[in-house]
This record gives C-alpha cells, structure tokens and sequence, in this order.
C-alpha cells in the first residue's frame, strides 16, 4: 500500500495505482476525456493535469502512478490553470453548435466547458472541418466535433477485440476513421456511442429523437442472450427513445451489446399487435379482450373433452418472462396435460429425467476473470454471447488459455490456444478423444458409461494438446454453447463434457441461448420432472396435437424445424398465440392472436446463465389493447375455470415460482450433471452435414424487425459457407448459387468459402426466413450448383 | 568532411564506407578487444561514463548513465535502438556518418549490445534518405560475411544481430518511443512515461535507444580509453562533436570540432560569414533551440554548459547561421509551419497548439497582426510547454518565444507597420546569393 495526499486528504492505496484512481476514492473530481476506467490509458487530452509535489510541470492523472508520499494538488492555481489552457485548445477546433448536436446536454466537453472555459475565444481563425465516415447503420458521425481522444479506437481493438478505427493523419489533420471502404461491424459497436465525450459518436436510430433532459431513465433487462444484461431504458411521451447500459460490475459491467442496444427499435413496428384478433372464416378480425379469451376457453375445453387433454400442447419461447412461463406450464397441467416446452431449437432431449438439477454456468459471471482454462463447445461464441465472449477476450489476453471444439469457427477476435475444428457428427468423437487422453494423461478412470465408447477412438495431437492445456490449469471450466445444446447429439455430447470438466478438476457450464434459458426450467415450462409429464416440442410437433398454445414463438424462425412445426400448427383445430408481434406465419396458422406486450411494457424476471433472477418493471403502457403476458394467462386460466389463478399482483406470481430468496436464490437446485448411461459413437453418415448458426440479429422476435439491426453486416443474407477442400471435392467454386437440399426440402443460396468451417461441412444458418425450408438445423442435405 | 577528429577523421579516401577501409582506420579493433579480452559488461560501461560521452540527439543525457539504467537480470530479450530519424531542420550530421563511416555506428551498436545484453538491435533511419538506408544495409552484409555480426561474433560466445530500419519522413518518429512504436509496425506517435524504455520499450522489453554520433563514438572510447575521450573535450562535455553548420556562411558542412571549441572558431571554420556581413542570430543547436543574438553567441563556446548557459542548447548540433538579411518573423513563421506540420496530434495542446502559433504568425508576417498577438504567443507557448506527452510542444515552443523575447522589436514593428523591420531590398540582397 501506499501513502498519498490528495487536496490534504490522507490515504492508502494499492501499489500501481495511479493518480487518478486515489483521487476517486477521496471524491476529488479530476476533469478527463480520454481517461475510462475499462480502456487502456492514453494520456493525450490532457485535460487531467494536476499539481504533484516536486514534479516540475503539472502530470497528467491519469497515467501518473502513485508514489509513496505523494502530494497531489488536483484543484490547486497551477492544475486549474492547466487544465483551462488544455480547455481552451479543445475549444479551439471544437464547432461550439451545441444547441444542434444531438450529445447536447450528455457532452463531457460541454459540461466541463461550464468550469474551465473561456467565456470567448482567443481564436480568430477558421475552424477545422472534418469529412463525416460512414461506420454503418448504428453509428452516426459528426467528425469536426472529434477531439481525438481514442476512447473509441481503443475499445474496439480492446474490447471488441478487432481494430477497426484508428487515428489517421498527423496533428491537426489527425482524423478518427474506419479501415477503408470499412464500417464498425463488431456486435458491440453501439458501446462507442457512449464512449465519445462529445458529438462525434452518436446513435444513428436515435439521432435528434429526443433531449437527453426530456427522458425519463428507467431500469429494465435485457430480454436477449442469458446474460441479462442490465438496461436504462429512455423514455419520451410514453414512447422508448433509447437504451443505454446500466451499469453492473457483475454482469454486463458498463457495455452492451448492440441487440440489447438497439432492439428497441422493433417495439413500435408495423407488425406489432395491439389488438386481440380472431380467424373467422378464414378471414381475420379484431374483437375484444373477453370475446378472445373466451374463444380460446371455449376451444380448449372442447377440445380436452373431445379429445382428451394430452392433445394440448404449449410452447413458450425461452425469451418470456418466467412468470409468463409459469402460468402457461400451471394452466396446460390444469388442463391436465404435460406438454409444455421452451427448449425450442434442441432436437435431442434424451437427457431428459437424467439431469440432477437445472442447467447453467455452472459458476458466476464475475468467476469468469479467475479461470485459467476454458474449453467452449459447439459455440458461435461471439456472436452468440458477445459480453461473455468480451470478458473472456479480456481473460484470455491475460493468462486464460482458451480451446474449443466446433463445428465452424469465425474470429472470435481473441487468442485460442486449440481450436478443434470436426464436422457435427464426430464432435461425440472428438470429445471422447479429449476425455480419453485426460484419464491417460492423468491415470485417472473413465466413467463406467464411457469406458466402451473411449476404447473405439485413439487419442490424437489435437485432443492430447487440448487435454494437456486443461489438466495443467488451476481454474478449468468446460462450457456448452448453443450449438452444442441444440446438436442432435446433445447429451452425448453433455455427457462426455461433464467428463471432461471432471478429469480435469473443472466445472461444467451451459451458457444458455436465450434470457430465460435458464428461468424456463426454474418456471417447470418442461415436459418432464413435474407433476405432469408430456411431450416434449418435437414429440409435440410430431404427434399431431389438436390444440397449441404457443407464447411469444413465431413457429417458423424459432422451433429448430420450422417446417414441422407449421404443417403441425396448420392441422391443428386451434392454435392460440400470445405474441406482440404479428407474422405471415402466425397469421397463416393461428386462430387467435392475443397481444402481450414486450419486455418494456410489462414486468418480469428473467434467470440469467448464472442464475440471478432479476426482475424489471414496465417502463412504458402498453401499446393499444394488449397486455402483459401474465395477467392474460391468469385472465385464461380463470375463464378455464382452473385453481389456483386468482393471483392480483405479479408479486404473487413470482412468489409462488421463485419463493423468498435474493437474486441468486440459493434454493433453486442448478446442478449441470446428467445420468451418463452407456453409449456409443454416432454413425458418421454420408453427404454433406449442415451447420446451422443462429444469426445474432434472427435469434428472437425483438431482433428481427429491429431495421437498423437489419441494416448491418451481421444481418445480411445468409450464404452457404464451405471449406475450399469441400468446394473443391463437389467441384463447386465461392460466389455461384447453389441449390441445398434437405429431406424436408431445398433453397437456393450463394457459395462462400470458409476455411473455418470444416471438411464435408456446409454452414447455413438456421432462424433465417430464407432457410426455413430446410426444416431442422442438422443432418445431411446435397448442394448443388444451380 | 572538412574536420578531422574522431568520426569523421580519415574520411578523405575513396569508398570509406566499405569494410575494408574501416579496419584501415583501427575499425573493430575495439570490439576484438573486447571479445578476446573478454571484458566484464560492467568496465565497459564505467569506461563510457568516464569518457562524459553525452547523447549526441539532443537532449545530452549522459550515456553510460542511460546504459546502467537497462536491467541486469532481466530474464528474455532486451533491444537496442539507433536513432537515426534525424528530422530536425538544420540537422545533417547522422546521414554524413551513416554514408562514409556506417561501420563505426555498427562497431559502436554490437559493443553496446555487449555491455548490456542485447542480442538484437535495430537502426532506424530517416524514410526520406534512402540511399542512406541502403549504403547502411551493405555495411550490414559486410560485417555479417565477416564474422562480425550474428552468432557467436568473431568466435566468441557472444551473438548479436542488427537490422536496419526506414521510416517514412516523420519528424516525430526521432521521438524514441514514437521511434518504437514505429519499429513495432504502429503509427508512429510517442508514448507516456514512464514507463521508461529501459524498463518498457520495444516490444514490451527493456531496451536503450542512443543517437547515430552517440554509437559513433563509442567505438574510439574503448579503443582509446574514456580519458582519452573526455580529454578532447572538456570536462562534463567529453570528446568532440560533429556540428552541422548551415545558414549565412560560406562554406555550409559538417565541422567535427572538440566540445569547448568557441563559436567563433567554428564560424571561421565554416568560412565565416556569407559577404562578410554581419551576424545577427544563431540557432545552436536545431530549430527547437532557442535562438541567442549573434552577440552572445559570439562569446559561447560549443558546448553543452556554455550554450545552456546562454539560454539555449547545443541540442543536435545543428547551427543555423543568420546575419543581418534575415527578417526574424519570416524565419519563424517557416520554422512554426514546421512543427504544425510535424506534430502527431496526439495530444492536444500540440495538436491544437502548433496550428495557432503557425496561425497567429503567418497573419503577422502577412501584415494581419494585432496589438495584443504577442501576448497571445506568449500565452500559447506557456500553455503548450510542459504539459504534452513528449518534447514536441516544447520544441514548436521555445523558438517562438525566444525569437518573440530577442527581437521582439521587429515584431512590433511588423505589427504596427504591415511589413518587416529588415527593409525588402536588403532581404532580397541577402537571398541573391542563392540565385545561381
């Protein structure tokens, strides 16, 4: 520790701290620009300069360390007049057309302009103008305002972990710019909005839409990936304006991702539902809320009369609310059916009955930073968690050595000590191959269930590098990704990841793909461990049910088989969907749409991937007539005339899910640990294996009609990716159509080559309108050239 | 190459900057000693301190001081650096040394990376004298065919390689650290320090960065001895030191001179002055020395003390002549442009500092100046000086105000009058010389 004085104020600080760090633990304000607590230090606005005892010129605080008996002046006659002179030449260049710029009233430079500058200028001469760039649909650029300060440059080769701006030019001519001919494509782009202390940077949706001062800053939670990030959602008139990062050290810390960022922008759309509608005659027609929900009564309890209740089935998409996902799971069991399902994208759930608890990280969020080794399995980890994948970059830039198993890789723009790159069908082998040169490597025995399936493979260099990278890390974790879970081997593929985290001392983790990927087995929305067990969605879409009742689930883009599910929807007698939003596809199928609001109109709570339930509140009214999830559900339940739906307050509701408890709820039993059974290795099938990814701006319905989401490079039209040994094998070359065809049918798209995808492999995204055909994300399909 | 001395001495043959004629004149008998003797790092070192060898680039740091300072123990590699960015104006010295003696700066750089444990080093020299950079590679080739750099030089267990580097024309690439992050293959733009290069420098690894001259020098201090050294010079100033004279002189050239060698001396040397006119300033040392009257320069001698003493540096070396012709605000405001040009704009009272000064004096010098322009000078550099991340607001600083505060008159007058002190004609008659 050391000794240092700030503005007469005594204290201790660790060694290495700098200046600036004491100085925010007295509560001594030190003006800064480029200085940010997460990004490196740059040291050139110098607007932090302040007084240090014996140091001959003023020091800048935010790069000077703390030296044992320190004295630090930060307000004293030489730091001020410092720090006025630096003001000054910010102001020089600096366009001072504040009521016009859209930061007016949030600008760092604007603010403390009030303190440290001139009431006029000392300069006469022309100002500097600086060309706008283009960055892309998200951020919009008012060049001239930039005062260089780099905040932006280095959070994205820092943070984002790709460089993709820099400052060009010299002097005053340096200028802040993207690659050319390039935009800022990183799925955490939005984060430099945020960063520019002025102008320069600001949100291209949101541009002039709003005066921060006429906001009113409420909290809410993501409801996209399983992180939960933390939200301050603006609004205006009753309208959301904007979505900014509340700050959470734990989670999110003080970024966001752009789908959390910018999904607001769906909220209004055109195709959001505002009144409940009902089919007649094949015609649709708005009614009112007691006609619809009679309707749909009325239906189901003839239908459970006619037919029995087990041909009712309810599916919830994992990125409802778990009070919505409760009393969905309570009112199909009251109708004395058990087929309810969130887990929309898996295809194998033959761990189904073997799990000992619910599935998630398997540690906290904050824990990741401690790990020394992590191995990712079946993961399009970037953009599939861009803020996990973020803290995990910055680990593995320490001392995290990082491996993984894939299918198809990208850049996840972080160094990884092994990527095993293996078509879908032998990751099972690939993962015994890692197990088996654990267990040798460190004489320990296989599981009983595994020990056959381990003599069937030989250890080769890949697995024996990742197994040596594992065993010798102090701290090892093993994570499932999204491709993993939703892989028609799945809890094969579980199975030997549990081993693998046992043999090597490590934890077992399931990252989870959406904001109640873990709160929907909390909430019982699953067919098995309950009271009631039923049909899980496969079996669901399959066994020809005559009444769905789906909740927030467009059925074409987020059941994993798309096809199925709508042959499915359309031979039902009734299918009743509660969803904000309207779809060719719900409109073709449904009988009964029934508006619930989004994330912003209603309150909720989602169990994020380290199983922190936090809740949130509407921060706006509901658009038109529709309502909250929750209170539709109860309204429907006692219209069926069921017990236990008398709930007044959504309080109650989350009460009787979640009980008393904090945020982490001890009570609830996450525990990744599945039976393992004896198995054996999955036949390696002929033809080509597709490799569906979910395209961060197609995974969920805010998403979707998010246009400036649309608008970016991550949202373009998926493409067929091949490894140029698979071109070259089916004489096909990058850029020509193709035709792909599965067994439940064939689209047409272009041919790219990706070296990151495996041999025998196409890549082609699933969720994606122009692949729905293929119907499932898995198995062997042909290519063809057109 | 009008001088003789330690650097340049014996430089009046053919293609001196071949090998061959480098061991002529005693090259590598320095290293020989030293890799046969094997002498400790640490004598070697004591030697250069006793010689007050001071770093040839400017600043004048002593230079077995800045060697003491690399880490002894340090586990991995450490780097040495030759700057030989010379961007200043007025400065010539370095491509002279380069492009007839290249071998000494090599000797000088392999005994250095013995004395501290470097086992690689890199020459950066300046983008815009390429065939400099290209002599320099040769010199490479040949000590390398001869044993005398790579693995285990002459025999020895001792292994060091150097790498010649260009840049691309920028002036703050002479900054080292900015000279790093060149090498490194980053825009080349100065870091904060600390920390200091011999703890933090290329690649993340300690390392040491001395001026072309400075390695020069080294080789003779070895063979000759420290004493030997300093007593060419004068005391806390040793040896002699090359000076690019350039300006209103009659013959313009590289002058090796001992330090403590008065200026007048050096000015006969340099043919003294152009027509016989009269002297009227001096910039002893680089275009971001301060300039001193020719009064005063005329009783300094050409040393490190005596001109800091004056209120300048001897800086680089590099001496810019003016007599009587010249209209100081002309010469500023072309100095000023300079540095507004040359400024990386990291940093912003830089940035933004050196396109105001440029500004305010180009309006000046173009009859648009205001009562209150000096003043705002003054107030400008004051607020550039001090407070940037390296010497460069310093440097685009301390010319104005001393030009302002020397011959603030003519300024004035400027101001007042809408045109120069120095009458035209005479200015034109100064500068006729150069109409060939």
């Amino acid at each position: 520790m050391l000794e240092i004085e700030i503005d007469g104020k005594q204290l201790q600080v660790p060694d290495g701290s700098t200046v600036m760090e004491a100085a925010s633990k007295v509560g001594a304000y030190v003006p800064h620009f480029c200085y940010h607590k997460k990004l490196s230090i740059a040291a050139n606005c110098r607007m932090c300069l302040v007084q240090v005892e014996k140091a001959p010129k003023p020091l800048p605080a935010c790069a000077t360390p703390v030296t044992d008996g320190m004295k630090v002046w930060t307000h004293s006659e030489q730091a001020v007049k410092a720090q006025k002179g630096v003001m000054e030449f910010l102001l020089i260049n600096h366009p001072l057309d504040c009521p016009i710029c859209d930061q007016g009233g949030e600008c760092q430079l604007q603010d403390l302009s009030v303190g440290y500058g001139g009431g006029q200028s000392r300069y006469q001469e022309e100002k500097r103008v600086v060309g706008n760039k283009d960055l892309g649909p998200l951020v919009a650029t008012d060049m001239t305002r930039c005062i260089n300060c780099t905040r932006c440059v280095r959070f994205t080769s820092e943070i984002a972990g790709l460089m993709e701006l820099g400052q060009a030019f010299r002097g005053e001519h340096a200028e802040i710019m993207p690659f050319v001919e390039k935009t800022v494509d990183s799925e955490l782009s939005g984060n430099i909005i945020d960063l520019c202390p002025v102008g320069a940077l600001t949100s291209k949706p949101f541009r002039f839409g709003a005066r921060a001062w006429e906001m009113s800053r409420r909290k809410s939670i993501s409801p996209h990936d399983s992180l939960g990030s933390n939200l301050i959602v603006q609004v205006k008139n009753d309208v959301v304006k904007r979505v900014l990062p509340l700050e959470n050290e734990t989670l999110n810390e003080c970024w966001l991702s752009d789908k959390d960022r910018f999904s607001y922008e769906s909220l209004n759309c055109e195709d959001r539902l505002t009144r409940p509608m009902v089919k007649q005659g094949g015609q649709w027609v708005e009614t009112d809320w007691q006609s619809a929900i009679e309707y749909v009564a009325h239906a189901l309890k003839s239908i459970k009369s006619e037919h029995g209740a087990d041909s009712i089935g309810a599916l919830a998409s994992p990125h409802s609310t778990i009070e919505e996902l409760y009393l969905l799971q309570k009112l199909i069991r009251g109708l004395e059916s058990g087929n309810v399902d969130f887990r929309l994208r898996q295809s194998d759930f033959s761990a189904d009955g073997r799990m000992s608890g619910i599935p998630w990280l398997g540690m906290r969020v904050s824990e990741i930073s401690t790990l020394d080794r992590l191995l990712v399995i079946g993961s399009f980890f970037r953009k599939d968690h861009p803020m996990v994948a973020q803290r995990v970059r910055q680990s593995a830039r320490g001392g995290l050595k990082v491996f993984a198993v894939n299918p198809a890789f990208d850049d996840w723009q972080m160094p990884i000590s092994k990527e095993v790159c293996v078509p879908p069908n032998e990751m099972v082998a690939a993962l015994a191959r890692i197990a088996k040169a654990i267990a040798e490597e460190t004489g320990q025995a296989l599981s009983d269930g595994l020990r056959k399936l381990c003599l069937q493979v030989t250890v080769d260099d890949d697995a024996l590098v990742v197994a040596k990278g594992l065993v010798s890390g102090r701290s090892v974790s093993v994570w499932l990704g999204n491709l993993a879970i939703q892989h028609q081997h799945s809890s094969r593929i579980h199975a030997l990841a549990q081993e693998i985290a046992r043999l090597s001392k490590g934890v077992l983790g399931v990252l989870g793909e959406a904001a109640n990927s873990v709160g929907g087995y909390v909430a019982g929305a699953v067919p098995f461990n309950q009271e009631r067990s039923g049909k899980n969605v496969v079996e669901m879409l399959t066994s020809s049910l005559k009444a769905y009742v789906l909740a927030g689930v467009e059925p074409d883009l987020d059941i994993a088989d798309g096809v199925s599910a709508l042959k499915a929807l359309g031979d039902a007698e009734l299918v009743a969907v509660l969803s904000p939003f309207k779809s060719k596809s719900l409109l073709d199928v449904a009988d009964v749409l029934l508006p619930i609001a989004p994330f912003t109109e209603t309150a909720g709570v989602f169990v994020n991937c380290e199983g922190r339930a936090q809740s949130f509140f509407p921060v706006v009214k509901c658009a038109g007539d529709s309502r909250p999830g929750w209170k539709i559900l109860r309204v429907l339940g006692a219209a069926l005339e069921l017990d236990g739906f008398d709930f007044d307050r959504i309080e109650d509701v989350r009460m009787e899910v979640l009980g008393e408890g904090d945020e982490l709820h001890s009570a609830v039993k996450f525990n990744n640990d599945i039976a393992i059974g004896e198995f054996s290795l999955p036949a390696i099938t002929s033809g080509i294996q597709r490799i569906a990814d979910i395209p961060i701006y197609s995974a969920d319905v805010l998403v979707r009609r998010s246009l400036p989401l649309q608008a970016t490079k991550d949202a373009e039209m998926p493409c067929g990716r091949m490894s140029n040994a698979t071109l070259e094998l089916l004489g096909l070359r990058s850029g020509i159509m193709v035709r792909v065809t599965s067994t439940k049918g064939q689209v047409v798209v272009r041919l790219e080559e990706d070296n990151g995808v495996s041999d025998g492999c196409v890549r082609l995204a699933g969720a994606h309108h122009s692949t729905v055909a293929l119907g499932g994300l898995h198995g062997s399909v042909s290519v063809e050239a057109v | 190459m009008n001088s003789q001395g330690i650097i340049l001495s014996g430089l009046d043959g053919d293609r001196t900057w071949r090998l061959a004629d480098y061991i002529k004149r005693d090259g590598y008998k320095a290293l020989k000693k030293i890799v046969s003797e094997k002498i400790p790092a640490d004598q070697i070192i004591a030697e250069v301190k006793k010689s007050a060898l001071r770093g040839r680039g400017g600043a004048g740091f002593p230079t077995g001081l800045k060697w003491s300072f690399m880490p002894r123990a340090f586990p991995g590699a450490k780097y040495l650096a030759c700057n030989s960015d010379e961007g200043e104006p007025g400065t010539f010295k370095d491509r002279d040394i380069l492009r007839f003696n290249p071998h000494s700066v090599i000797e000088g750089m392999i005994i250095a990376g013995y004395a501290m444990g470097c086992e690689r080093g890199y020459n950066y020299i300046h983008g815009e004298i390429f065939e400099v950079y290209e002599r320099f590679e040769d010199a490479l080739q040949e000590a390398r065919e001869a044993g005398l750099l790579g693995v285990n030089i002459l025999g020895s267990d001792f292994s060091f390689d150097l790498f010649a580097h260009h840049g691309y024309g920028a002036y703050i690439c002479g900054e080292e650290t900015a000279l790093l992050e060149s090498i490194e293959g980053k825009k080349g733009q100065p870091r904060f320090k600390p920390p200091f290069p011999a703890s933090f420098g290329l690649y993340g690894k300690p390392t040491t960065i001395n001026n072309t001259e400075t390695f020069a020098s080294i080789p003779f201090i070895i063979r000759e001895g420290g004493d030997q050294f300093l007593a060419l010079g004068k005391p806390n100033n040793g040896g002699t030191k090359l000076f690019s004279v350039s300006g209103h002189v009659n013959k313009p050239g590289n002058y090796e001179i001992s330090l403590g060698t008065p200026f007048s001396t050096l000015l006969e040397m340099a043919g003294g002055m152009r027509g016989g006119r009269n002297l009227k300033a001096v910039i002893p040392g680089g275009s971001s020395a301060p300039v001193l009257p020719g009064s005063v320069m005329m009783d300094c001698t050409m040393d490190y003390d005596s001109i800091s003493k004056a209120g300048s540096m001897l800086g680089s070396g590099a001496v810019i002549v003016m007599d009587e012709t010249t209209c100081m605000v002309k010469a500023l405001e072309r100095l000023s442009y300079f540095y507004f040009e040359e400024s990386c704009g990291q940093c912003t009272p830089c940035r933004e500092g050196t396109g105001w000064l440029y500004r305010v004096i180009h309006r000046i010098e173009n009859g648009l100046g205001r009562p209150d322009d000096l003043d705002l000078l003054n107030s400008v550099t004051a607020n550039i000086m001090g407070r940037t991340i390296c010497a460069l607001g310093d440097a685009a600083s301390m010319p104005v105000q001393s030009f302002v505060n020397h011959f603030g008159e003519e300024f004035a007058f400027h101001i007042e009058h809408k045109k120069c002190l120095v009458p035209i004609e005479l200015q034109r008659e100064g500068s006729k010389i150069y109409v060939a």
